[in-house]
């Protein structure tokens, strides 16, 4: 048996999934968290069956790439039972995409999440006869807290058995007209979407859906029926038929909202108070720099505290062995590559990982990156973008992959392009620990912040420089604002360790792995011919030979690059063989050259082989050129 | 008195009279909950030209001012 959750951006679809899934998808509080779908076997009171959580779409006809991936697998794939979620709170907005699911004609639950949210805000909801009126069940839900679940799958599995249809809504006879007329000339038979009604498909092209368009451009009969229908409803109601249907299912949505539910007066909310203050027009942004630098100052203590004791213990434990093994044998080698390997990742990458992760994973589920947007979109339209293209920016602090992948939340290709190459120049949680514990951690936190307001100011003029080359107006920002939400200290958890768990797993590992690799290549004395390849580029910025091999094992994962230092170097005291401008600029140059390889597989993906390779190229060039002109400003400064 | 959303005061309420330009523009607005017809309110403005917060149908929307300035209201 296979279910779907169906619904609108950030009604908790996520939440629904990871309650019987274990935690496999993210969740968070903005609107787009999940763009690409998450499939798992979920065990139901004893019943195996597959689960997919599907991105939010506001409505079947689908503006950007997550909500087309939505439709399509809806009606490519052999789905049982549909649980469509809705907000409840925002219940009369929602039954609009209900509506178009249930043209799909398969079983269907409507599942009312947020009830408590729906109830303070003076909505209660009569759910039998909404579910009468719709002919499916219906169940209220609070997923954040486990609550109605175990009704709902139960629902789920009585209509899988069952295979009941919803009633399927009719439209004003002139519309419904046009649709019989075009649902007698569809083929469908060629199609490569096997589960899909002609009333389906009707409907899709008197809306003008651009892909169902598209598909059927090349039936000339169809195409001259579709204008001759769309004419003959727009002499009935002054309306084009895409207008005129989708005010008439608002219409229908409105009607059954105020039909089911009945309000009260609300609570008062103190949330509007707080975004009095955080959306407020100078407080606003002061309380976004006070947050971030919060942030950052917490990462920073929490990491530090831990790592030079950390070093220490591995430092005492590689004199040791080379007292005992004597420092230059194979063996010794190998084993101080798998040490160096080993507490990289314990003193350097975690201590900083682990609070950065659920610093932002807080932020995340809070509410508060929607607000960033909003506060953003007018410096993000300076430089030819707007304010949504700040949640994957955001992201990108987090991983560049899912950074990219959270273009698709965009409109219009060239924002997703401009966007994805700009998101993988913002330092990831990797770059972030060579700039904790190389730059913060010797040279002072000041100086890492630096590094990280430069950041800021090259991606501004990188996207400023983007823009005209690509130039086009920007659509304008349309975000949906969610309210603020307590998250649950075990979801954070949850969240934090999900993400965590990809460095454990994959990424610590490959440090390991690198660092064996790199003691074997010392060992055969190759990494000198690395290192003389690229000696023209170390000593144009004056850093140390041995650097050279660290930067080409840096493209796996940039970690590694640090890790790697230590171990070329020959020590992990680092401040005794480099000076505070080297580790300047190493680190420069590591926060924007080429994007490690999982980026470049994202990238490849989501923006193609043309862009991809011109990221490389250009990240290298402008890595370049920024740390020789940091090195050389930096010694006009200290020669004065 | 109809106004462009981008004119009206914070905190006033209007009724979205129409939303000029393109059918794209048009249609996303109506997926969000925003449609001719429908109350709607001014919750705040970005400084600088910034988006304009506002409130339909139980949702609080961030909108571009260009965006906002094709919606016409009548308050």
């Amino acid at each position: 048996m296979k279910i779907a959750l169906v619904g609108q951006p950030n009604c908790g679809k996520s939440t629904i999934f990871n309650h019987i899934a274990s935690y496999k998808a993210v969740t968070s509080n903005f609107p787009g968290t999940t763009v690409s779908f998450t499939e798992s076997k979920v065990s139901l009171h004893g019943q195996i069956c597959n689960c997919v959580d599907l991105p939010g779409t506001y409505s079947l006809v689908s503006s950007d790439w997550a909500e087309i991936d939505t439709r399509n697998y809806l009606i490519s794939e052999e789905i049982d039972v549909i649980v469509n979620v809705v907000d409840a709170s925002v219940l009369g907005r929602s039954l609009e995409l209900t509506l178009q699911l249930l043209e799909l004609r398969k079983p269907m639950v409507l599942c009312l999440n947020m009830a408590d949210e729906a109830r303070r805000k003076g909505i209660f909801i009569d759910t039998e006869k909404l579910s009468k009126i719709l002919g499916i069940p219906v169940v209220e839900t609070i997923a954040v807290k486990g609550e109605g679940l175990n009704e709902l799958f139960r629902k789920v599995q009585a209509i899988a058995r069952e295979k009941n249809i919803g009633i399927i809504p009719t439209y004003s006879p002139y519309i419904e007209d046009a649709i019989y007329k075009l649902e007698e000339h569809i083929e469908i038979n060629n199609l490569q979407e096997p589960y899909v009604s002609k009333r389906f498909l009707a409907l899709r092209i008197l809306e003008e859906d651009p892909y169902f368009l598209k598909k059927f451009q090349s039936q000339e009969g169809l195409m001259a029926l579709k204008k001759k229908a769309a004419a003959q409803v727009k002499r009935k109601c002054g309306q084009e038929p895409p207008l005129a249907i989708s005010s008439e299912r608002h219409g229908m949505s409105l009607n059954l909202f105020e039909e089911v539910a009945e309000i009260r007066k609300a609570k008062p909310d103190i949330r509007d108070r707080i975004d009095d203050v955080l959306m407020h027009p100078i407080w606003g942004y002061v309380f976004l720099i006070l947050i971030m630098y919060g942030f950052f100052q917490i990462v920073f203590k929490f990491g530090g505290y831990l790592e030079g004791p950390l070093l220490d213990v591995f430092n005492n434990l590689i004199k040791q062995l080379e007292s005992s093994y004597g420092s230059q044998t194979f063996l010794s080698k190998m084993i101080e590559g798998i040490i160096q390997g080993f507490s990289g990742g314990i003193a350097i990458v975690l201590p900083y990982l682990v609070p950065f992760l659920f610093g932002l994973s807080l932020l995340e589920d809070l509410g508060y990156l929607p607000r960033v947007a909003y506060l953003m979109d007018t410096f993000m339209h300076r430089i030819g973008l707007h304010g949504k293209s700040v949640i994957p920016f955001i992201l990108g602090y987090g991983c560049s992959v899912p950074a990219v992948m959270a273009t698709r939340i965009l409109e219009t290709k060239r924002e997703r392009i401009i966007a994805a190459m700009l998101a993988v120049l913002v330092p990831c949680s990797a770059r972030s620990t060579v700039i904790f514990g190389l730059v913060a951690y010797y040279v002072g936190p000041n100086a890492a912040l630096g590094i990280y307001v430069l950041n800021l100011f090259v991606i501004a003029l990188a996207g400023k420089i983007m823009t005209k080359i690509m130039p086009e107006e920007a659509p304008g920002l349309m975000l949906e604002v969610p309210a603020y939400r307590l998250p649950s200290f075990r979801v954070l958890l949850l969240k934090t360790w999900f993400r965590l768990r990809e460095f454990v797993y994959i990424a610590w590992p490959i440090l390991i792995i690198g660092s064996m690799v790199l003691s074997v290549i010392e060992y055969a004395h190759w990494d000198m011919i690395i290192n003389n390849i690229l000696y023209p580029f170390t000593y144009a910025l004056s850093l140390p030979k041995q650097v050279g091999v660290t930067l080409i094992f840096g493209i796996l994962r940039k970690e590694l690059s640090l890790i790697m230092l230590m171990q070329a170097m020959g020590t992990n005291q680092l401040s005794q063989v480099m000076s505070h401008l080297q580790m300047m600029t190493f680190t420069i140059f590591v926060v924007f050259y080429i994007p490690c390889a999982a980026t470049i597989g994202v990238l490849w993906k989501e923006i193609g082989r043309k862009w991809t390779l011109f990221t490389i190229g250009a990240t290298t060039g402008l890595a370049f050129f920024l740390a020789l002109l940091f090195k050389y400003i930096w010694i006009a400064a200290s020669a004065l | 008195m109809t106004l462009s959303l981008d004119d009206v005061e914070p905190g006033k309420i209007g009724k979205v009279r129409d939303i000029v330009g393109g059918m794209g523009v048009r249609l996303r607005l109506e997926q969000m909950g925003i449609h001719p017809g429908d109350l709607i309110r001014i919750k705040r403005k970005g400084v600088l030209r910034g988006p304009i917060l506002v409130e339909t149908n139980g949702t609080e929307v961030a909108l571009g001012r260009g965006i906002a300035s094709r919606i016409l209201v009548e308050v």
